[in-house]
């Protein structure tokens, strides 16, 4: 009897959060079916879920008239550089808190997170005139640098986590065998921080991927990324749903499959170790 | 070794505050004769008692209020249900999460236009199907549309957190209330709502910070009519769209002691984690 | 080699004084346990002598020559840690070789040692896991292969078995004794638990509040506890403790009697008490007697056939010659 309820619990629930997990997938899926749709299929009356003719011709003209590949370069480019460059810039720091910590270390730690909490708006004109001033404004490096700060906080927090969870223990073995600090660090420690800098590269790429305050305001035509490339279909002209569906499938493609490695990391690189 | 990062946030954080602050307390127009002069707590007053002001508090309580609302008791549930036995529990957590990785501007312009659009929206189908009006969204209920479309960004982040929560319950603590008689109602009141209470606080602490500062969402969609300004986007207006910086750096200083008030009681719960 | 000498060591954490002024001489091919309840430094102790902390002042002699301010690698000792500390990125192959590699050792001799290592272990067939793909025990070994291969001046174990189930405690403790008996190398051995004190030492130091209360052998111990801290700390079940009148007549402030030195009987004896608790391990039994007005309880080791039960009321004689007897200040008279 007992098996019985459960396997038909078990169905309901099956049952249950498949439809829900469907319902809020389905944007994304209609996005992606739509997209091989032809422009009239893609506004037909009743809408045509399966049973259309599947076109690649909106890839196909996206690509040519906007260039897409050029705003996907600068994707990668630009969410790419500022994360290996936080990356560069955080793992000292990170490893001097974790292996080093001091009295000051949770303060800083926390300051550094209260940088991550400013309002990008309140600093804003600020920022716009000294990217004016450098002659940064709509370039990539300038996006690398500050999409770099907005999200070194977390990169060190995160990195910050990960190298605690080292136990010290395996360091003072090492001691014990004789490893000078060079070797610590190659034989030991770096081996066993790659897996937790690999999780924080991979989630704050896709932070970086997806950020749009400053990829918005601050780029134009040459250094634009794919946020304001979609951005660009807000104001269209005709019938554009078909084109809209392929852009937006090629902007997020890419974040979705890293973002699916990334579920883990998403919970310690969001809620900065407040929730386990 | 730290101090690569600290200098660099330090920077960060100080150059643009101290020149927002500066130019709060001056009557600044780059487009209209530059400098004016000091103007004093002018800024200040005049921001607060434009007609915009109140409006654009309002409309933002309503989408964070909202969208906290949605995503905290959807997520609760949602949480629930998926830490319950089923088949293929990995799949649905996929599809549940997806919609945390689509970038902003995409998710905007996809609802925007192929849900809501009042004449070829998915929406509109689902309306006429069963013979009621069609809704004109965007300008009819603007709110609605963004909390709509927020909370679906949303609501993964706020479930995959809770499921963590919940996973990290102990189990015999369940199994124990039940031998005591406690039906699931009150097991939920009693036992899981108790110890889902810290991740709730911090969900609703993140995301509070986050929403106050949605951006894309509103740019693609309203672009601010429709009674959808909010703090943040009538702050970016006063700056870039009508070049007044003085005024809008005084509301970018009001955004910023707003974000503080709220970061205080997330540092605090951070600060408490760090100590374990 | 293997003599290990601490001359006036001391060590300060901020201003707490975890170690006071402490002397200690390690003998050539000992098996040294340091014992004592959490806190008392023990752990503390052995890690000066590793050199993973520094001393606050003293000295500490590794075979003659002064090595306090030598860092741990040069040290020629190895450590066993409570977690194991293995490389969780390495195979147990390359967890043993580490410390030969990081001497810079050739590979051959790498080879053999490691052999030998995994074969006195019986590690041979696991040598290519990691160790997330071993059970607590074989990690354990691991540990104490890595150890070995460097053929140390002394082993030092910190609390090794406590991460351990109770069945394979008893195993490793007895691979343990029996890996000193062919290495005849010096091990320190730091415990909390006064059972791997009795069983393993050469000598056993008991450590209370930083500061070494006893040093002896463990019957030493036993018999000749010098205060009431180590009489109650070495042996098991407990020693009674009895003050006041009782404690008079044998012209002390306490007196101190183990279990399995007091008789029991049906009939007459010197006290008179009612069994709360019998338990029945089988070889003996052990009865937590009430009611006898000279402590809350008196626990008794009585023959594993004795058939009194819970409510009797029973006989206890002690055996005078075996009462210790303890000042006011809990120092033997």
């Amino acid at each position: 009897m007992a098996r019985a309820v459960t396997f038909n619990r078990k169905t309901g629930n099956t049952i249950l959060a498949w439809s829900i997990g469907l319902l809020i997938f389905f944007p994304i899926l209609w996005t992606i079916l739509t997209s091989f749709k032809t422009e009239g299929q893609a506004i037909a009356d009743p809408p045509l879920f399966l049973m259309f003719d599947w076109t690649l011709e909106n890839y196909a003209i996206v690509q040519e008239r906007s260039d897409y590949l050029r705003f996907l370069t600068n994707s990668i480019i630009i969410a790419g550089g500022s994360t290996l460059l936080g990356i560069v810039v955080a793992v000292p720091a990170a490893w001097s808190m974790a292996f080093v910590p001091s009295k000051r270390t949770k303060d800083i730690l926390l300051w550094m997170l209260s940088t991550k909490m400013l309002p990008a708006v309140g600093v804003l004109y600020p920022i716009y005139l000294i990217f004016i001033e450098l002659g940064l404004l709509d370039t990539k490096i300038g996006l690398v640098v500050v999409l770099m700060l907005i999200n070194l906080p977390i990169i060190v927090w995160m990195l910050y986590t990960y190298f605690r969870e080292i136990p010290s223990e395996i360091l003072e073995a090492a001691r014990m065998d004789g490893a000078s600090l060079r070797s610590e660090i190659l034989y030991v420690l770096t081996p066993m921080a790659i897996p937790g800098i690999a999780s924080t590269i991979l989630l704050n790429f896709i932070l970086a991927w997806n950020e749009a305050f400053w990829t918005l305001n601050l780029t134009a035509a040459k250094a634009a990324p794919l946020t304001a490339f979609i951005a660009s279909y807000s104001s269209p002209e005709g019938l554009f749903y078909a084109k809209l569906s392929a852009a937006s499938t090629m902007a997020i493609a890419p974040i979705l499959i890293l973002g699916w490695f990334s579920q883990k990391q998403l919970v310690r690189g969001l809620t900065f170790g407040a929730v386990k | 070794m730290m101090a690569p990062a600290v200098m660099l946030l330090l920077g960060w954080m100080l150059v643009p505050l101290i020149m927002t602050l500066y130019f709060s307390f001056k009557k600044y127009l780059p487009l209209r004769g530059g400098d004016l002069g000091w103007v004093g707590f002018d800024n200040y007053v005049r921001f607060v008692s434009s007609s915009s002001f109140w409006p654009s508090v309002s409309t933002t309580l309503i989408i964070v209020g909202g969208v906290l609302a949605i995503t905290l008791i959807l997520g609760t549930l949602l949480a629930l249900l998926l830490d319950q036995p089923m088949w293929g529990q990995g799949m649905v957590r996929i599809l549940v999460i997806a919609p945390f990785f689509v970038m902003p501007t995409v998710s905007a312009l996809v609802w925007k236009n192929m849900f809501m659009d009042a004449n070829y929206g998915l929406l509109s189908y689902l309306w006429e199907f069963f013979g009621a009006e069609p809704v004109q969204w965007m300008s009819q209920a603007s709110l609605i549309s963004i909390i709509t479309i927020v909370s679906w960004q949303w609501l993964p982040f706020a479930t995959l957190i809770l499921l963590t929560a919940i996973q990290s319950l102990d189990h015999e603590q369940l199994e124990a209330s039940e031998m005591d008689g406690a039906t699931t109602l009150k097991r939920f009141w009693y036992i899981i709502l108790p110890h889902l209470s810290r991740a709730i606080t911090v969900v609703l602490l993140i995301q509070t910070i986050f929403l106050l500062s949605i951006f894309a969402e509103i740019f693609v969609t309203t672009a601010g009519a429709f009674g959808s300004k909010t703090l943040t986007y009538l702050i970016f207006q006063r700056v870039l769209e009508s070049q007044n910086v003085g005024l809008g750096s005084a509301g970018g200083v009001y955004a910023i002691i707003l974000a503080n008030i709220v970061a205080i009681f997330l540092m605090r719960i951070v600060g408490q984690n760090l100590d374990k | 080699m293997g003599r290990i000498v601490l001359d006036k060591v001391t060590k300060k954490f901020g201003h707490v004084e975890v170690i006071q002024p402490l002397d200690l001489t390690i003998e050539e091919g000992e098996f040294v346990v340091f014992v004592g309840p959490s806190g008392c430094g023990k752990s503390t102790l052995l890690r000066l002598i590793a050199g993973l902390e520094d001393v606050t002042s003293g000295e500490i002699y590794i075979d003659e020559s002064k090595a306090t301010e030598l860092p741990p690698a040069q040290r020629k000792l190895a450590m066993v840690f409570q977690s194991y500390a293995l490389y969780p990125h390495m195979s147990v192959r390359k967890n043993i070789a580490f410390p030969l590699k990081m001497a810079k050792m050739s590979q051959v001799e790498i080879d053999r040692r490691v052999n030998a290592a995994a074969d006195v272990l019986s590690l041979t067939d696991y040598l290519d896991r990691r160790p997330a793909q071993l059970s607590g025990g074989q990690r354990q070994r691991v540990a104490i292969g890595r150890a070995i291969v460097r053929e140390p001046s002394a082993f030092l174990f910190d609390e090794p078995l406590s991460n351990l189930d109770a069945a394979l405690r008893v195993g490793m403790r007895l691979e343990i004794s029996e890996l000193h008996a062919r290495l005849k190398t010096t091990m320190i051995y730091v415990t909390h638990d006064q059972v791997e004190a009795m069983t393993m030492a050469d000598k056993i130091v008991v450590l209370q509040g930083g500061v070494i209360e006893q040093v002896g052998s463990p019957l030493e111990l036993y018999r000749n506890p010098c205060n009431r801290f180590v009489a109650g700390f070495i042996g098991s079940p407990k020693m009674n403790f009895i003050e006041g009148d009782e404690a008079a007549n044998y012209g002390a402030h306490t007196i101190g009697i183990r279990p399995e030195h007091i008789v029991v009987s049906e009939s007459n004896g010197d006290w008179t008490g009612v069994i709360s608790v019998s338990e029945h391990l089988g070889s003996d039994t052990f009865f937590h007697v009430h009611g006898t007005g000279l402590a809350e309880t008196i626990t008794v080791r009585a023959d594993g056939e004795v058939a009194f039960k819970h409510g009797d009321t029973i006989h206890l004689s002690p055996r005078v010659e075996m009462i210790h007897k303890f000042d006011a200040k809990g120092l033997r008279v």
